[in-house]
């Protein structure tokens, strides 16, 4: 292994300091859906697991990441910052005016991103269609996609999850954020999904239940999707919303913390507490 | 009796087929085509392609908002993708993902709708598409074409695949006249002249640019010489033929086997009112939903014919 989880461990610490950062400069945004991802973005983009240049975005065997859930985009565009897309200080213009990093990501605008969300539901297909087009050009190359678990409401991801199993892509991985939480309340109160591996496994997809806020878990998990390449996998990362500054939304009285940025205040108290 | 006949014209394929041929010969020349279907290949008319093409086609059930999504990624990867669906599944069923997946990021793929319009006849409303016109409009960036015969449609099957960027193609289950030469030169956004006139323009799309030939062969008759305009391609709209047509025979008619909201006549009239503002009257399906029956039946009683077209015609002239 080429990086060591602390090395990984370190880095989810940065990405968390800048999608807060970035999301208190804005003024709005999605910092707990965010936080929550950061473990497996972080394998993602700095474990080894993705090939990608960042001088040459549109290199065609790159491995692509579909950020699903794009309201979570703070957390890619501090990966893409730590890789070297862009710096960070860039990202802090985050949804002002005349800036490319728009509140959903928006491929038209930056290269690297590899799918224009932020209607919830589409990843899935869209990471299909590029795992198959890949296919078709005897590529070696991985689609990685990232859902929320309340986006699986979306019966879309459904029609998506059956025809991948039709087309048995061994190049497609499914990481479902199951973070616990949706817009209005608790994913098990709104529209309850589980269980969620089972569902996939039933349309014939290679299934794992991870701790997704474990950095050697989402490593380990990962290991083991990359080397499936004969249909689709799904890993559901089980994770906390706003993970990393828990106790503090905890004492704000709002584990959900749903589209809104942390006060200044609360920013500088959520940094300290990340630590160094 | 078929529209074009009283003018002379032979009766064609419908436009469906003529795409699904054209689109199979295509697919020979340009491998990067490949094509997803919602399990309506057999009416849609990619089934030839798919056929042909296993490895390239891809059939993801009943499932268009899945398809048009599955459509986009391959796209990303550099394929031109197209997709079909009956026009009304495709645009109504999926028009988030043809708004997120494809306009949004501009991607190349090509979303073709059969059975437009109420002239599909038997089946009835539910699978008539009548709106797909003004929804594929309201997208940015997306063009949108409506041919009139099967050698248009070809010709535009071809265009639609050497052109990059998101295209919308409408196509008809009913047999249609023939009204183009094998050949003849068909370019996005160019509106074609069938008839030359002065007293008025009758602007029209699809099957009902040959009932726009038969109106102006019977006013010939009655001694109003009518100019027919076939407006192909309603995105981008062919300005300077509209422009040119107000200025010179002052009267406008638009015909279209669509809603009379956000079809042709919405996007004709735009053009006139901040150019060359003429009298203007519509001939449409209105404002509601039509029911089963009998194409021809179907197209008399909801005022698509000719006849309405003459009439619409004589309310300009004052
Ligand atoms: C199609 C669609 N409907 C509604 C929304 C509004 N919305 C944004 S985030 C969100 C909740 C998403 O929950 P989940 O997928 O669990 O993501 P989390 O924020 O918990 O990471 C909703 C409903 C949307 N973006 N797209
Ligand atoms: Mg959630």
């Amino acid at each position: 292994m080429a990086v060591s989880i602390e090395e990984l461990q370190a880095k989810a610490k940065q990405l968390r300091k800048h999608i807060i950062r970035m999301t208190t400069a804005a003024g709005s945004g999605h910092p707990s859906s965010s936080l929550s991802a950061v473990e497996m973005i972080t394998a993602l983009y700095f474990g080894g697991f993705m090939k990608y240049r960042p001088q040459e975005p549109q290199w065609p065997s790159r491995d692509r990441f579909i950020l699903s859930k794009g309201h979570a985009v703070p957390a890619l565009y501090a990966a893409m910052a730590e890789a070297g897309y862009f710096t960070v200080e860039a990202t802090m213009s985050l949804r002002k005016l005349g800036s490319v990093f728009e509140g959903h990501p928006n491929m038209a605008r930056m290269p690297g991103i590899e799918a224009s969300t932020g209607s919830l539901g589409q990843g899935l297909s869209i990471g299909l269609g590029q795992a198959l087009g890949l296919r078709l050009d005897k590529l070696d190359s991985r689609v990685f996609v990232m859902t929320g678990d309340g986006e699986l409401d979306e019966g879309q991801v459904w029609e998506a999850a059956a025809a991948a199993g039709k087309f048995k892509p061994g190049n497609l991985t499914l990481i479902v954020d199951q973070n616990g939480y949706q817009q209005t309340g608790a994913t098990k109160d709104v529209l309850d999904m589980r269980p969620i591996a089972d569902k996939f496994a039933a349309f014939g997809w290679h299934t794992q239940v991870v701790n997704g806020n474990c950095q050697a878990n989402a490593f380990a998990a990962l290991t083991i999707a990359t080397n499936i390449k004969d249909r689709p996998t799904c890993i559901v990362s089980q994770t906390q919303k706003g993970f990393g500054i828990l106790p503090l939304l905890e004492a704000e009285g709002d584990l959900n913390y749903h589209g809104k940025p942390l006060s200044a205040a609360l920013a500088e108290k959520a940094i300290a507490f990340l630590g160094s | 009796m078929y529209y074009g006949e009283l003018s002379g014209l032979k009766l064609g394929a419908a436009t469906r087929d003529a795409f699904g041929d054209a689109l199979k010969e295509l697919g020979a020349k340009h491998p990067e085509v490949v094509v997803v279907d919602a399990d309506v290949g057999n009416s849609t008319r990619t089934e030839p392609f798919m056929k042909a093409f296993p490895e390239r086609s891809f059939n993801v059930g009943i499932a268009e908002s899945n398809m048009v999504s599955v459509a986009s990624g391959l796209a990303s990867c550099g394929k031109t993708a197209v997709c079909s669906s009956f026009a009304t599944f495709l645009l109504s069923n999926a028009f988030d993902q043809l708004r997120m997946s494809v306009a949004f990021p501009k991607m190349n793929v090509k979303f073709v709708g059969s059975h437009s319009g109420i002239s599909i006849g038997e089946d009835g409303p539910s699978q008539m598409g009548i709106e797909d016109v003004s929804l594929a409009c309201s997208l940015p960036g997306v063009k949108v074409i409506v041919p009139s015969d099967a050698v248009q449609t070809a010709a535009a099957t071809a265009a639609m695949l050497a052109e990059h960027g998101p295209i919308y193609l409408r196509t008809g289950r009913s047999k249609v006249a023939i009204l183009y030469p094998n050949g003849c030169d068909f370019q996005i956004g160019k509106a074609i002249q069938l008839r030359d006139g002065s007293d008025v323009t009758i602007i029209a799309n699809g099957l009902m640019v040959a009932a726009a030939v038969d109106a102006a062969t019977e006013l010939a008759k009655a001694g109003v010489s009518a100019r027919v305009l076939d407006m192909h391609t309603v995105k981008p709209v062919d300005e300077e033929a509209i422009v040119k047509a107000a200025r010179e025979t002052q009267r406008i008619v638009v015909v279209e086997e669509h809603l009379m909201h956000g079809g042709l006549g919405s996007v004709v009239a735009t053009v006139v009112s901040r150019t060359v503002p003429v009298p203007m009257a519509y001939v449409n399906v209105g404002d509601c939903f039509a029911e089963s029956g009998d194409p021809q039946g179907l197209l008399d009683k909801y005022g698509l014919n000719p006849a309405a077209i003459v009439a619409a015609v004589k309310s300009v002239m004052g």
